[in-house]
């Protein structure tokens, strides 16, 4: 899907750069990201590709750049400037983020529809039935079946944890994703469902969505373009197709190239 | 009577701090301000948060009450109520009626309360969502960002598991549509007295060195679905005492063989009920 | 016939009688005096001034008595004590280094200045019950016990060992007071988080001395571990001054016991910057020595945030050591649940008893087990 010219992005990167201490965690990272695009960041691990996720979830403070996003009532504003109250709505809100480990992106301790309903429930939703329902409809979108709604998530498997917070994060219907190596850990038969998955929510919902991956099939079955990230720095970006068949930087041609091929 | 302490034992310059600290938690009803709890001659946990907001706002025209779990007296009453006589020479009484101060523990009294009286509550543990996250700094943060979608999820849970929600005291409530509150260990039963009540219900936590307030006329709801509300405790019976219907009964065993009587918690309500001391049907 | 519960005001008579009939014991054993309990029982009255933050050890003894020797109770006492004494002024901080040393030792070189001095401890003592300490007229000082030499008692304060570290770079150095610069104080002011130093050393210094042996301990033993040396620990008399704003100088009011203790931790470097020791803070009333050697244990643990270390350990995690710390409030709160609780109860008991009629029903929805 290609962006319409005149239409603005939804997020807007600028100059965003972090160190930590006297390690560079990325810098100078810059990129539009336009409704229902998904932008893949690749790279090795120490790459910087998860800095640069964390400076735009606001879980590690950025030391610069702009990151502008476009909310839903037409306003434009720098995610890095918001007040802490402001940052915090909008996670719960618009924007979504998918932890590579379920457990830091799930509360393990209460049901699989507790989970699902609490970002419902934290926006105002008081009718007990109809937020159990949402949390129904869900699940099965995300192929968790009914009866597991009452179970922990404890008691599920790393793919259908992976689910369970792909639903608590999507039932407020964001705008935006963030994920990290939502894959990770997973075997590879479950991984292919969940990219299934995730490829078919992304379309149905025109979700925007910045993956980080290491895994440079993820990235070509999810992303339309790709940024890649070596050494805190992007070395090459364009559409996934031509970065990953076409490689121009020659880090880029050796990580093409290093992937094993079945 | 001593002559060493100050008027309610407390200096001048800590009762001015704790005033000033009941006066912000007025302004803001149902927030937690934190103030510099003494060390009092009662242990912690036995109500040195009632017993300093008590001493800062009694003067000598007052008439004190205290009750525990309702009982004007329980060991503890009996204690707080000796403290404060010798303290201040106060006039104590039994009778919600004559009183214009009450510090209470675990319970509201029957008799209604009207404008000009005030309540003051001992409360353990001031933070509602204390039990679903235990770090202070995140849970000051959640008040001043209003996120209480955690405390929702608690109630969900409740229902999921056990069809209604399983909170019976410290049922958690909402103070003027804007602060999540603990009510101190009342029984569910006595939330509803906290809405719009004409008296000034002050809370004082010494441990945990919080005050909090809901002014007269606070809106005050108790947290719920609105397909499960939020209901009370009730009993099939009456008291066996003074045969009062809809008040919260004490369950006492009697015998060993199981017998039970159930008698009224609020001691005074009960025996003024009871002209003359007649015993009730239930003797 | 059912007559409600009354005599509560009589059975609280009752049980203070009993208490003090308790406490007097045997009427044919002599009374201890305060004189007794000061001298010969010095170390409890140490820790109850110290964790009772009150010096006068006339009153600690009295508190030691009048709780019949439960040191916690006894705390208990002074705190309530010092609530209604009034605020004059605050002291200018002693001068450690000025201390006129009865005891002085430094596990980090065999020798310093003023030399290791061993003072009246218990250290090298066999744990032999002396079963001679049980005649009366047994605790006599023995005789011919040998001046302790030039460091004892001698007009020459001793370097501190840290200071000595401190000139040569080795050690990170304690940041200056700034003059007149406000010192936090928990008993006029509530804990708040993130909490700074100061006041975490108030609360440390109040705190019970068994909640911080087994936390300095468990950071021995890998809950936080930060390399401990004992740098130096010395125990003597220190002069308290206070500067009144009337005179506008400083006047030596009291002199008082302290022991301090200095830890020598990890140290700490970078490409960037030289590799230093860290430090280790306790100071306590008396000869209370293990009190302060955990204190500053705890201390250095709970100050990883400031050295840019990862808590990983509930040693390290600030709120959970300072919350618990306070043995007046843990006592206060974990001895409440002797107070009725039949109200909140009977509550439980009705939801209790309709969840079981709706289980036998089969009306309850059918899930798993509540944790």
């Amino acid at each position: 899907m290609s962006a319409m010219v005149d239409e603005p992005p939804l997020l807007s990167v600028r100059g965003l750069g972090k160190r930590y201490g006297a390690q560079l965690g990325c810098r100078d990272i810059g990129f539009d990201l336009w409704p229902g695009e998904v932008l893949g960041v690749v790279g090795e691990s120490g790459s910087g590709k998860t800095t640069v996720l964390d400076c735009l979830s606001g879980r590690v403070a950025a030391d610069g750049g702009r990151v502008a996003y476009a909310k839903a009532d037409g306003t434009v504003v720098d995610v890095l400037r918001l007040d802490e109250a402001a940052r915090r709505r909008l996670l719960r809100t618009e924007w979504g983020v998918v932890h590579q480990h379920a457990r830091d992106g799930l509360r393990m301790g209460v049901s699989a529809g507790a989970n699902v309903g609490e970002r419902l429930m934290a926006l105002g939703a008081r009718h007990y039935g109809r937020v159990r329902g949402r949390a129904l409809d869900w699940l099965a979108r995300v192929e968790i079946g009914e009866d597991r709604i009452d179970d922990l998530p404890e008691t599920f498997s790393g793919g259908m944890q992976q689910r369970l917070q792909i639903a608590r994060n999507l039932v407020t219907e964001p705008r935006l994703v963030l994920m990290d190596e939502p894959t990770g850990g997973l075997d590879v038969s479950v991984q292919a469902r969940l990219l299934d998955l995730l490829r078919g929510l992304v379309e149905d919902l025109g979700l925007s969505a910045v993956i980080v991956t290491h895994d440079l099939a993820v990235a070509r079955l999810l992303a339309h373009r790709l940024l890649v990230m070596r050494g805190g720095e992007v070395v090459e970006s364009g559409l996934t197709d031509q970065v990953l068949d076409d490689p121009q930087h020659p880090y880029a041609q050796l990580l093409v190239s290093s992937v094993l091929q079945p | 009577m001593t002559t060493r302490y100050n008027f309610a034992y407390l200096d001048e310059q800590t009762k001015r701090m704790i005033r000033r600290a009941v006066l912000k938690a007025v302004a803001v009803p149902g927030y937690q301000v934190p103030f510099g709890s003494r060390e009092m001659p009662l242990s912690y946990g036995w109500g040195t948060g009632g017993v300093q907001v008590t001493a800062s706002v009694i003067g000598p025209d007052d008439v004190l009450k205290v009750i525990d779990q309702g009982a004007d007296d329980t060991t503890n009453a009996v204690s707080i109520r000796r403290f404060f006589a010798r303290t201040t020479g106060v006039a104590t009484t039994t009778s919600t009626e004559a009183a214009t101060l009450i510090q209470t523990r675990h319970r509201i009294p029957e008799t209604p309360l009207r404008e000009g009286q005030i309540l003051v509550l001992q409360v353990p543990i001031p933070e509602p969502l204390r039990w679903l996250e235990p770090r202070e700094a995140e849970t000051r943060k959640m008040h001043a960002l209003e996120e209480y979608g955690v405390m929702y999820v608690r109630l969900y849970e409740d229902i999921t598991r056990h069809g209604k929600v399983a909170q019976t005291y410290e049922y958690p409530v909402m103070v003027d549509g804007r602060y999540l509150m603990r009510p101190s260990p009342i029984p569910k039963f006595d939330n509803p007295k906290l809405d719009r009540s004409p008296a000034l219900l002050l809370f004082g936590a010494g441990r945990e060195k919080r005050i909090y307030a809901i002014p007269p006329w606070t809106r005050v709801k108790s947290l719920d679905f609105d397909d499960h509300p939020f209901e009370v405790e009730h009993w099939d019976r009456a008291c066996d005492l003074c045969g009062a219907q809809g008040a919260f009964l004490d369950e006492l065993i009697v015998d060993d063989k199981g017998g039970r009587l159930f008698i009224c918690s609020d001691t005074d309500y009960c025996a003024r009920r009871r002209p003359a001391g007649e015993p009730g049907p239930g003797a | 016939m059912y007559v409600a519960v009354k005599g509560g005001e009589r059975a609280i008579d009752n049980a203070h009688r009993l208490l003090a009939e308790e406490r007097r014991g045997d009427p044919g054993v002599p009374e201890l005096s305060l004189a007794q309990i000061e001298q010969q029982l010095a170390l409890a009255v140490d820790r109850v001034m110290t964790e009772g933050s009150l010096h006068d050890r006339e009153l600690a003894a009295l508190a030691v008595k009048q709780a019949r020797g439960d040191l916690i109770e006894a705390i208990f006492l002074l705190r309530a004590y010092r609530t209604t004494l009034p605020r004059l002024g605050v002291s200018l901080p002693l001068d450690t280094a000025a201390m006129v040393v009865h005891r002085r030792v430094s596990a980090i070189f065999k020798d310093v200045p003023g030399g290791q001095i061993l003072g009246p401890t218990f250290d090298y003592t066999h744990r032999l019950l002396d079963f001679e300490l049980a005649a009366p007229g047994s605790l006599l000082a023995p005789a011919g016990v040998e001046s302790g030499g030039e460091g004892d008692r001698g007009p020459a304060p001793l370097p501190r060992v840290m200071d000595l570290l401190d000139r040569e770079g080795l050690i990170e150095s304690e940041p200056p007071s700034e003059p007149g610069g406000q010192v936090g104080d928990l008993t006029r002011e509530p804990l708040t988080f993130p909490a700074r130093r100061d006041v975490r050393l108030q609360n440390l210094a109040r705190g019970d001395e068994g909640f911080l042996l087994a936390m300095g301990y468990a950071t021995q033993r890998g809950y936080g571990r930060n390399h401990p040396f004992a740098g130096e620990i010395r125990h003597g008399e220190v002069a308290v001054s206070l500067a009144p704003e009337e005179l506008g100088f400083a006047v030596e009011i009291a002199t008082i016991s302290v022991t301090e203790c200095q830890m020598v931790n990890q140290f700490k470097g970078s490409s960037t910057t030289p590799a230093q020791f860290t430090r280790g803070y306790g100071l306590v009333f008396g000869a209370a020595e293990r009190k302060a050697m955990a204190m500053a244990l705890v201390d250095r643990a709970l100050r990883v945030r400031e050295l840019g270390e990862e808590p990983a350990s509930p040693t390290q995690d600030e709120e959970f050591v300072l919350s618990h710390s306070d043995s007046v409030e843990a006592s206060g709160f974990v001895q409440h649940l002797k107070l009725p609780h039949y109200v909140d109860f009977q509550s439980e008991l009705v939801l209790v008893r309709d969840l079981r009629a709706a289980h036998g029903t089969g009306a309850a929805s059918a899930a798993p087990d509540g944790r």
